[in-house]
C-alpha cells in the first residue's frame, strides 16, 4: 500500500450511516451518484470540497447504524483515501475492508487533529504523521486475517483464491 | 477433560463447528443457515456475486430476498432495484423471494414464516438481522460483499464476540413494554456500549415477555453496537416456532459459570415509559420527566421493531373511541400481510380508520426516510422505530422521538409526547 498524503476533515462521535449516505439516495448502487451525497447531512458541500487523497478523521463508533455498504463506497469514491477514527461500528468495519476503504483506529490522532491539518499515512507501518502539528502516531496493527484480505485485494478476490484452490 | 464454560454465543458457534468449545476473540468460519437481503442491499450483493462469474449459489433454499424498504416501489430507480432482485431470484431458483402481497418487513416476516429458529446462524445485509436473537439464533447484520461471499461459500467468518449480560428483574410499571426496557438499557450503556459484543438478555422479566417484546429488544441490540442480541429459547420460543419452523431447533443455554465482560442488572420497577430524544437512541428520558410539552406533527407505529400484532393491539386499545389530534398524521404500518389480516379480523383496522389514522401496507418506508411519511424541515415525529439519527425520517432538520406503541398512540391523540396514563387509559 502506498503512502497517503492529504488534508484532514474532522467529524465528531457516532457518525452514523444515515449521515454518511442518507437513505433517500439508496435507490441506486451507482458509486459516482452515491459519492455526490457523501456526508451530505453533516456538511452539504462536503463532496465538492474534498480533494482526492483527503482523510476523514472522526471520534468513536464511526459508521454506526445500518449495514449499507453504500456508505464506505460513497466515502471511497468521493476521493477519501482513509478514515481514521477512535473506533468503528462493527458492520462498517467489515464493509470498509470488503470494499477496499482503508480505515485506521487511532484515538490519539483523532483527538489532536483538526480540519485542514496535512496528514501523511504509511499504511504498512500503521504510521500517521500530522505535518501541520508535527506529531507522529502509531496505530494498532491490523489483525493478520484482515491484512490477508487486504493483500488479496478485498474479500471477494480472497474468497475466490480459496474457492479455486478447493 | 476440562470443562469449558461458555456463553450462549460461544455455545452456538461451537456447536455449529462441531467443537467442544470456542473462546472469545478467536476467528471462526461457520456455515450459515439463512442469508437475507432486501431491495437496498440485495442489488449490491448481486452485482458483487455476478462479478465473480461463479454462476451458482451455495444453496438457493438458504437465501431470502425481501423487497420491503422502498416498496411498494416508490420511484423508477427503486423499481429497477427490485427488478434486479426478482430476476436474480428467478435465475438461481430462489423460492424465498418476497414482493407484493406475500411481502412484509423482513425481520417480522422471516420468523413468522418459520425460516429462522433457535441455534441458527443467520447473516443479513440489514443491520436489524439481530432481531432473530429473540429466538436464540446467532443472527447479525453484514454488508452486501460479506453476503455475496456467503452466497459462494455458504460460510461467514466471525471473531467470537465477548459477551455482556443484562439481567432484568422486578415488577412492571403501567405501560412499560419491551421497547422501554431496551431504550432504557441503551440509554444506560450508550450507542457503543456493546460494540463488537454479544448481548444476552436474561432474568425473570425476559422469561415473562411475549415473543413480540423479545423481538423488539433483540432488534435494537445493534443500537448499542452489539453483534448479536440473544435470548435463550424456552417454552414460549418453542410454542412460537411450532407449526412454522421446519428444521430441528437447536436449543442451547449459557453455562452458569460462563465468562462475561460485563453483567448489568436492571430493577424494572424503576423504569417508566420512555422516549429517545433526537438524535441518538441512547438519548433516553422518561416521558414524565420531559421539561416541556413536545408538540408533534406525525406518529409512526410500525417497523421491524414494533409492527407486530401485539403493538397494534396496544394502539387499538388507546385509539378506540378517540380521535387522532388534528395537528398529527398518525401512520400505522402492520409489519406483514398476516399481521394486517389479523388486525382486520380483530377489528383494529376499523378502530384506526375511525380514529383518523392512516393504515399503510407493510413497508419499512418512513423508518429510514424512504417514503410513506417523510418529515418536512422542523417537523417532529414520535415513532416506534429504532433510529432517530439526523435526517433519518426526512429533512435533516426534522426530529424523531423513539417510543413504544403505547406512548406513540397516546401522543397521536394528545398531539404532544405523552403516556396513555395522561390520556386516562387504564392499563
Amino acid at each position: 500500500m502506498d503512502k497517503i498524503k492529504g488534508k484532514a476533515w474532522k467529524f465528531g462521535d457516532n457518525i452514523d450511516t444515515d449521515v454518511i449516505i442518507p437513505a433517500r439516495y439508496l435507490n441506486t448502487t451507482d458509486p459516482e451518484e452515491l459519492a455526490k451525497h457523501c456526508m451530505e447531512d453533516a456538511d452539504p458541500e462536503f463532496s465538492k470540497k474534498v480533494n482526492e487523497g483527503d482523510i476523514i478523521v472522526a471520534g468513536k463508533n464511526f459508521g454506526c447504524g445500518s449495514s449499507r455498504e453504500h456508505a464506505p463506497i460513497s466515502i471511497k469514491v468521493c476521493g477519501i483515501a482513509c478514515v481514521i477514527a477512535e473506533s468503528f461500528a462493527r458492520i462498517f468495519y467489515r464493509n470498509a475492508f470488503n470494499t477496499g476503504l482503508l480505515i485506521l483506529e487511532c484515538p490519539e490522532a483523532t483527538k489532536e487533529t483538526e480540519t485542514g491539518d496535512e496528514l501523511e499515512i504509511y499504511p504498512e507501518e500503521g504510521k500517521i504523521i500530522n505535518l501541520t502539528k508535527n506529531k507522529t502516531y502509531i496505530t494498532k496493527p491490523l489483525p493478520a486475517f484482515m491484512k490477508e484480505i487486504l493483500d488479496d485485494g478485498g474479500l471477494i478476490p480472497h474468497i475466490m483464491k480459496k474457492f479455486k484452490l478447493q | 477433560m476440562k470443562k469449558y464454560h461458555m456463553t450462549l454465543a460461544e455455545k452456538i458457534l461451537a456447536k455449529k463447528l462441531n467443537r467442544s468449545f470456542v473462546e472469545a476473540r478467536e476467528l471462526v468460519e461457520v456455515p450459515v443457515d439463512l442469508t437475507l437481503a432486501n431491495d437496498i442491499t440485495g442489488p449490491l450483493a448481486i452485482k458483487t456475486f455476478e462479478s465473480t462469474k461463479i454462476g451458482k449459489v451455495f444453496n438457493p433454499e438458504k437465501i431470502a430476498l425481501v423487497m420491503d424498504h422502498f416498496t411498494p416501489n416508490k420511484d423508477i430507480k427503486s423499481a429497477e432495484q427490485v427488478r434486479i432482485c426478482r430476476e436474480f431470484a428467478k435465475k438461481y431458483g430462489i423460492s424465498h423471494y418476497y414482493e407484493g402481497g406475500n411481502c412484509g418487513i423482513e425481520h417480522a416476516l422471516l420468523p413468522e414464516l418459520g425460516l429462522v429458529g433457535p441455534g441458527d446462524i443467520v447473516i443479513g445485509a440489514d443491520s436489524h438481522t439481530c432481531t432473530y436473537g429473540a429466538l436464540g439464533a446467532f443472527a447479525t447484520g453484514v454488508g452486501s460483499t460479506d453476503l455475496a461471499a456467503a452466497w459462494i461459500t455458504g460460510k461467514i467468518w466471525f471473531k467470537v464476540p465477548e459477551s455482556i449480560k443484562f439481567v432484568y428483574y422486578g415488577k412492571f410499571n403501567p405501560w412499560v413494554t419491551g421497547k422501554d426496557l431496551i431504550l432504557y438499557t441503551i440509554g444506560d450503556i450508550g450507542v457503543d456500549g456493546a460494540l463488537y459484543k454479544a448481548i444476552e438478555f436474561t432474568g425473570e422479566v425476559i422469561k415473562k415477555l411475549s415473543m413480540a417484546e423479545r423481538f423488539t429488544m433483540a432488534n435494537m441490540a445493534i443500537e448499542a453496537g452489539g453483534k448479536v442480541g440473544l435470548i435463550e429459547a424456552d417454552k414460549k420460543t418453542l410454542t412460537y416456532i411450532k407449526n412454522r419452523f421446519k428444521r430441528t431447533p437447536l436449543v442451547l443455554k449459557a453455562d452458569k459459570k460462563a465468562k462475561y465482560v460485563e453483567i448489568r442488572e436492571y430493577d424494572i420497577s424503576k423504569i417508566e415509559p420512555v422516549v429517545a430524544l433526537p438524535h441518538l437512541p441512547s438519548n433516553v428520558k422518561a416521558v414524565k420527566d420531559l421539561s416541556e410539552k413536545i408538540f408533534i406533527d406525525q406518529v409512526v407505529i410500525g417497523s421491524c421493531t414494533n409492527g407486530r400484532i401485539e403493538d397494534l393491539a396496544i394502539a387499538a386499545k388507546i385509539l378506540k373511541n378517540r380521535k387522532v389530534n388534528t395537528n398529527v398524521r398518525c401512520i400505522i404500518i402492520p409489519a406483514t400481510p398476516n399481521i394486517y389480516y389479523q388486525a382486520l379480523k380483530k377489528g383494529y383496522i376499523r378502530v384506526f380508520i375511525e380514529a383518523g389514522a392512516i393504515v399503510s401496507p407493510p413497508t419499512c418506508g418512513p423508518c429510514l426516510g424512504g417514503h410513506m411519511g417523510i418529515l418536512a424541515k422542523g417537523e417532529k415525529a414520535v415513532a416506534t422505530t429504532n433510529r432517530n439519527f439526523v435526517g433519518r425520517m426526512g429533512h435533516p432538520e426534522s426530529e424523531v422521538y423513539l417510543a413504544s406503541s403505547a406512548v406513540a398512540a397516546a401522543s397521536a391523540v394528545l398531539g404532544y409526547i405523552a403516556t396513555p396514563e395522561e390520556l386516562g387509559v387504564k392499563w
